[in-house]
C-alpha cells in the first residue's frame, strides 16, 4: 500500500496526559538547564605560552570571574566542561591538545584565548597551528595578542550567551 | 684582560694571521671542518670549559653552502670564542663535540634538525624539537614557509 503524505497525521489526536506534561517541560527545561550550566563553568587551562599572564590577570581578584561561575579551574580534562586554549600551539602539541579535548565529558565548549589559538595570529610557518579550530570545534574566539581582561570577560558572556540558547540533550522521555 | 687570552687563542689555533679577527669583542676563527674537533681539544685545555652553542648559517647559492659556528666561553678569562667552518651541501657533516662538551648532545640534534648538518660522533640524532616524520630542514632558506606537516589531520 502506497501511503499518501497529506494522510500522516501531524499529531496524535488523542495525546496522552503524560507527553502533553512531558512537551511543556521539554519548552521550559533547556533555558532552565542552560540557566544552570551558564554560571557552573568548570574551565581547564591548556596554557602554552605568552597569554598566560593575561590569564593569570583575569584569574586574579580585580576581575572576579567568579561573578560568572567560572573562576575554579580544574586541572584534570575530566572534571572540567570548559577548554581555554591560552596560546600558541605547535604541531608537535596538536595530538596532545586533541586528547585533552576528547577526554573532556559532554557538555564541553572551547575557548580560543589570543590570536595564537585563533587563527596562529603571526605565525606562519612549519611548527605553529594556524588555530586550533583546524583541529578541533571552537565555541568562542577571544581576539587580543593577548587579550585584555575585559575581552575575555566578554568572551566568557558569549560563551554564556551560547549556552543558555543552546538545547540541552539530558531530558529524555523518562525524566 | 682579554686581549693576552686571544693572542694564546690565536697562537694556537689559526694557522694563517688572516683565519682569525676580533669581531664585537669576540674571537672569530675559521677553520676546516676537519680541524674542528682538534681546537675544541686546544680551547678546552686554554680554560674555555663552557659549551654555547652550534647552529648554522645557510648561504643559498654560495658554495659552499653552510657556515656551522660554534660559541665557547671561558669562565674563569670571561671571553667567548666562535669557531667557522664552511660545509658544502652535498655533505653537510662536521665532527661532533659531545666527547669534549656534553651539552653539545642536544645542541647537535637541534642544528641536524634545522639545517640538516650531520655531526660524525654524535649517535643520537634524532628530532628534538620536531618530530619523526618531518620531511625537510625548516631553517633552511629554500623551506617553503607556509609548508606544514601536521600531525593531527586538520577538520573539513
Ligand atoms: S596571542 Fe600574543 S600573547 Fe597570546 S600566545 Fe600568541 S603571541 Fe603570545
Amino acid at each position: 500500500m502506497t501511503m499518501d503524505r497529506r494522510t500522516i497525521p501531524i499529531a496524535p489526536a488523542q495525546p496522552s496526559g503524560r507527553s502533553a506534561a512531558f512537551e511543556y517541560i521539554s519548552t521550559r527545561k533547556d533555558e532552565l538547564i542552560g540557566w544552570a550550566r551558564k554560571f557552573s563553568i568548570f574551565p581547564y587551562p591548556f596554557v602554552t605560552a605568552c597569554c598566560a599572564m593575561e590569564f593569570m590577570s583575569v584569574s586574579s581578584t580585580p576581575y572576579d570571574t567568579d561573578r560568572f561561575g567560572a573562576a575554579l579551574p580544574r586541572f584534570s580534562p575530566r572534571q572540567s566542561d570548559l577548554l581555554m586554549v591560552v596560546g600558541t600551539v605547535s604541531q608537535k602539541q596538536a595530538p596532545v591538545l586533541l586528547k585533552v579535548w576528547e577526554q573532556m565529558c559532554e557538555p564541553k565548549w572551547v575557548m580560543a584565548f589570543g590570536v595564537c589559538a585563533t587563527s596562529g595570529g603571526f605565525y606562519q610557518n612549519y611548527a605553529a597551528v594556524p588555530g586550533i579550530d583546524r583541529i578541533l570545534p571552537v565555541d568562542v574566539y577571544i581576539p587580543g595578542c593577548p587579550p585584555r581582561p575585559e575581552t575575555v570577560i566578554d568572551g566568557i558572556m558569549q560563551l554564556q550567551d551560547k549556552i543558555a540558547r543552546q538545547k540541552h540533550a539530558i531530558v529524555t522521555r523518562d525524566f | 684582560m682579554g686581549a693576552e687570552v686571544f693572542d694564546r687563542v690565536k697562537s694556537r689555533l689559526a694557522a694563517r694571521e688572516e683565519e682569525a679577527s676580533l669581531v664585537h669583542g669576540i674571537l672569530v676563527v675559521n677553520l676546516a671542518p676537519g680541524a674542528v674537533r682538534e681546537a675544541a681539544g686546544r680551547l678546552r685545555e686554554l680554560g674555555f670549559d663552557m659549551f654555547l652553542d652550534v647552529t648554522a648559517v645557510d648561504w643559498p647559492g654560495r658554495e659552499p653552502r653552510f657556515d656551522v659556528v660554534w660559541h665557547f666561553y671561558s669562565t674563569t678569562d670571561f671571553v667567548r670564542v666562535r669557531l667557522k667552518a664552511r660545509v658544502p651541501e652535498a655533505s653537510p657533516v662536521v665532527p661532533s663535540l659531545t666527547a669534549l662538551y656534553g651539552s653539545a648532545a642536544f645542541m647537535e640534534r637541534e642544528c641536524h634538525e634545522m639545517y640538516g648538518i650531520g655531526f660524525e660522533g654524535n649517535a643520537d640524532l634524532r628530532p628534538l624539537l620536531l618530530y619523526e616524520g618531518f620531511v625537510g630542514h625548516p631553517l633552511r632558506k629554500d623551506y617553503p614557509k607556509e609548508a606544514e606537516q601536521p600531525l593531527v589531520p586538520y577538520r573539513d
